[in-house]
């Protein structure tokens, strides 16, 4: 073997998927590297976000970090509701009992601020088994030797040889890609979420919610807002500041050249969100990021040699209608994969880790939250084109809107029935119809005023920190017929635009017009969405390069 | 490993914090002392040796006794392991060669003899660039100068120095020395760590670093003449054999640009402005 620098476990990445890793790989006594390509844990992480803790998993992120609630986390979410909202009338639905099945707690969070607590968490316990945690290194792919994955290369560094390398590199995982674990392909199994951080003291919030400082609450958004757009929207209360963000399913983002700012700023505009915005809307910054479905994108074998794919990563992100849960799953999978390299190691073969941590992921009831056996029978049915024409029409007829009308108090209980929510179907009829049906028959009219104005996309960018480096995406093929749909998709462009990432132009050619796509990655936010919708080789920037989130 | 850097105090020369009076003089009561800024290239190089090649750092300095806070900056700014201030009134207004004689005395005296001792790229004030070189004559040690990256066989008694010739980035040549060696850092030296170990050992040692940064009256050890045995002739101004003749003031250059200041928001007298640009603008 070439000799390479060697750790026994290499954690790429230092979220909660790699945090969780890497601290039980630690307390198993497991020398550890954990490598983050942020300046500072977080500072390239973006969630909705709220972190749970589900009674039923094996770990959960208080239970590997004592103090992390009263240290990392914004409020706990004690009271839930989803809004379905049709033009300005709005019916409104407590979802506390859905919320509640199988939560431990729950708890709303800034991802620089949690994620950089839990750093130093992580690098005093790695630390202590001769490795630690190192920011600013880009890990670019894996160390091979006769074909087998041995180790990581990265920009900054030699390459690393390890026993285990734990991918925890988040939702656009080069090393998942490498591994040929992943890919960018499909737009329908990806949601795009777009995210404002709005500025608000403690009093305000508590007075405008009216909850306690030690209350919080969360809220859903569906309906006809959104301009048919798949997908829905959420507000969150965070100490001293909201969280209030869109997530749509990325095919229907890119079918209806839909510009993710605008479905964002619809929710922020709506007349349901002036009793919370109040007329003094300071956003402190905005972000965006791409979301795995797990029902079709998680990972059923995460691993590959020494390689162990959690998180983001490996797609175990869970979207089912009201239940966005990520964070958590992360955790469990990160502290799994540290217990099955620990078990494989006491066993004298350390190289089956990766076959123990899927076992664990099955036997743990991972996999099916990720992947709901509910869903895949039933909700897929509902993604049949004539079948979901079909459920759409009934739901808008005079019939759907007498059953829901008859039905409301069923209608309330199926949104708080866990079974039924997972087997929601990807399809317009839960997201949009449905929803736009129940405002209309059941809902009643929101009168306040609202006097939001979101900043423009220039402005948006304009705060935002990045340090620039080499561009870090090349477009592959410019033709607007290719990679177009990168002009309205990604969150920092749009049509007429100059100053985003992608824009289009026609350009005369020897006496023939062509229309063509242009990219500059300097207010690249990082979230992957061009690498599905446009034809590009993309990779993260180099360590500590790139946008800084200070809120994320 | 035994490192030592030579540091100097001097004049803080940057705009707000300079004094001069009305000769052009500068006022050295009224102008901070600090650390001197080339000598941050020195410090990180011998950073580098000590993360990637263990051993200790002791930075070096010549000067009255408030240059104790000088050494503090060096420490405190990139790293220290102990700091020395050589001190005594019999020492003051020496020229370079003076002062060349105290300190290679100085680095004689050292309990263990070092292999490397780096200097920056001359001082902010003097602006000469001997003092370096002539300590390196005084320890009749070789000479590397202008290095800009930096590795260190151990084992053969070697460095492997980049180096740029006759100071210009445009022609780099890579040597070999043989230690104990004097190395002149330049202002484009860039320490690498290409190893994670060296990258968790440079984090740890910053960190450690800031708060030794905080007790460094208990780091410093000061010498006098006596101390280092050294003749009171051969130092300070009576070992300078400069002698400075005068000073004169460089005259500044007049402008013969006119200049006129418009209020940017103010945009009726921005359209003459905006018509002289726009040819520009299309490329005209």
């Amino acid at each position: 073997m070439t000799d390479h620098e060697h750790y026994e476990a290499v954690v790429v990445g230092c979220g909660p998927g790699g945090a969780a890793a890497a601290a039980n790989l630690a307390r198993n006594g497991v020398e550890t590297l954990v490598l983050e390509r942020g300046v500072d844990a977080g500072s390239k992480n973006v969630s909705g976000g709220l972190i749970y803790a589900e009674e039923s998993a094996p770990y959960t992120i208080d239970g590997l970090f004592p103090e992390f609630r009263e240290e990392a986390t914004e409020r706990p979410v004690t009271e839930n509701y989803i809004h379905n909202v049709a033009g300005d009338t709005v019916k409104t639905f407590d979802i506390g009992d859905l919320h509640h099945h199988d939560t431990a707690w729950a708890d709303s969070v800034l991802r620089r601020r949690m994620d950089s607590w839990l750093a130093d968490r992580v690098h005093e316990l790695t630390h202590e088994t001769g490795g630690g945690l190192l920011t600013e290194v880009h890990v670019t792919g894996l160390l091979r030797e006769k074909g087998e994955i041995v180790g990581v290369t990265c920009e900054e560094l030699d390459p690393i040889a390890a026993d285990i390398v734990v991918a925890a590199d988040g939702v656009n995982s080069e090393l998942a890609r490498d591994a040929g674990l992943m890919d960018w392909e499909d737009p329908d199994e990806w949601f795009q979420g777009v995210k404002a951080v709005a500025e608000m003291d403690p009093d305000t919030i508590d007075e405008r919610f009216d909850i306690d400082d030690d209350e919080g609450e969360a809220h859903l958004f569906s309906g006809d807002l959104f301009d048919g757009v798949r997908g829905g929207g959420f507000l969150y209360t965070n100490e001293a500041s909201l969280s209030i963000g869109t997530v749509f399913h990325l095919d229907s983002i890119a079918e209806e050249r839909a510009e993710p700012q605008e479905l964002l700023d619809g929710l922020l505009t709506h007349p349901l969100m002036a009793q919370w915005l109040g007329e003094d809307y300071h956003e402190l910054e905005y972000s965006a990021k791409l979301v795995p479905d797990s029902k079709k994108a998680a990972l059923t074998a995460p691993h590959e040699d020494r390689l162990v794919v959690v998180g983001d990563a490996a797609g175990q992100m869970q979207a089912q209608g009201p239940i966005i849960k990520g964070m958590n799953h992360a955790v469990t999978a990160g502290a799994l994969a540290a217990e099955a390299f620990a078990d494989a190691r006491s066993r004298g073969d350390p190289h089956r880790a990766g076959e123990f941590y899927e076992q664990k992921l099955h036997d743990e009831g991972v996999m099916d939250k990720l992947r709901p056996t509910s869903y895949s029978v039933v909700g897929k049915l509902g993604e049949i084109g004539p079948i979901d024409g079909v459920a759409n029409a009934v739901a808008e007829s005079a019939v759907g809107r007498f059953g829901v009308r008859a039905a409301e108090g069923l209608v309330e209980r199926a949104y708080n029935s866990p079974m039924l929510v997972s087997m929601i179907p990807d399809t317009k009829l839960p997201y949009v119809t449905l929803p736009t049906v129940i405002g209309e028959e059941l809902g009643e009219v929101v009168t306040d005023e609202n006097h939001v104005q979101p900043p423009e996309l220039d402005d948006r960018i304009g705060d935002l920190t990045y340090d620039v480096g080499d561009p870090h995406i090349e477009l592959v093929d410019n033709s607007f017929e290719a990679s177009g749909t990168a002009v309205t998709a990604c969150p920092v462009s749009a049509t007429d635009f100059g100053g985003g990432c992608y824009r289009d132009e026609m350009v005369q050619t020897n006496g023939h017009e062509e229309h063509l796509v242009s990219l500059d990655t300097q207010p690249c936010v990082e979230c992957g969405t061009c690498a599905v919708v446009a034809d590009t080789e993309w990779e993260h920037p180099a360590g500590g390069k790139g946008v800084e989130f200070e809120q994320g | 490993m035994h490192t030592v850097v030579l540091t100097k105090g001097v004049p803080d020369f940057r705009e707000g914090q300079v004094s001069f009076d009305e000769d052009g003089h500068l006022e050295r009561g009224k102008t901070p002392t600090v650390m001197n800024p080339n000598d941050k290239h020195a410090l990180r190089a011998a950073f580098q040796t000590r993360v990637r090649n263990g051993g200790h750092v002791s930075l070096m300095s010549m000067g009255p006794p408030g240059y104790q806070e000088v050494l503090q900056e060096g420490m405190r700014d990139v790293y220290a392991d102990d700091l020395y201030l050589l001190s005594d009134r019999e020492m003051g207004a020496a020229d370079t060669w003076a002062t060349a004689m105290t300190v290679a005395t100085g680095i004689q005296n050292l309990e263990t003899q070092p292999d490397l001792v780096f200097a920056g790229f001359k001082t902010a004030d003097g602006e000469t660039g001997h003092t370096g070189p002539q300590t390196a004559y005084c320890l009749d040690w070789p000479l590397v100068t202008h290095v800009v990256s930096l590795d260190i066989d151990e084992e053969a008694g070697l460095l492997r120095a980049k180096r740029l010739v006759d100071g210009d980035v445009s022609e780099i040549e890579t040597v070999e020395a043989p230690m104990p060696c004097f190395v002149v850092a330049d202002p484009e030296f860039e320490p690498t760590y290409r190893k994670a170990s060296h990258r968790l050992e440079h984090k740890q040692l910053r960190e450690e670093t800031q708060e030794r940064a905080e007790n460094y009256e208990d780091l410093v050890t000061v010498w006098d003449h006596e101390d280092l045995n050294l003749d009171p002739d051969y130092i300070g101004l009576d070992g300078s054999p400069t002698i400075v003749a005068g000073v004169d003031p460089i005259p500044k250059a007049p402008s013969e640009r006119e200049a006129t200041v418009v209020d940017g928001d103010d945009s009726a007298a921005m359209e003459p402005i905006l018509d002289e640009l726009t040819p520009y603008a299309a490329g005209d």
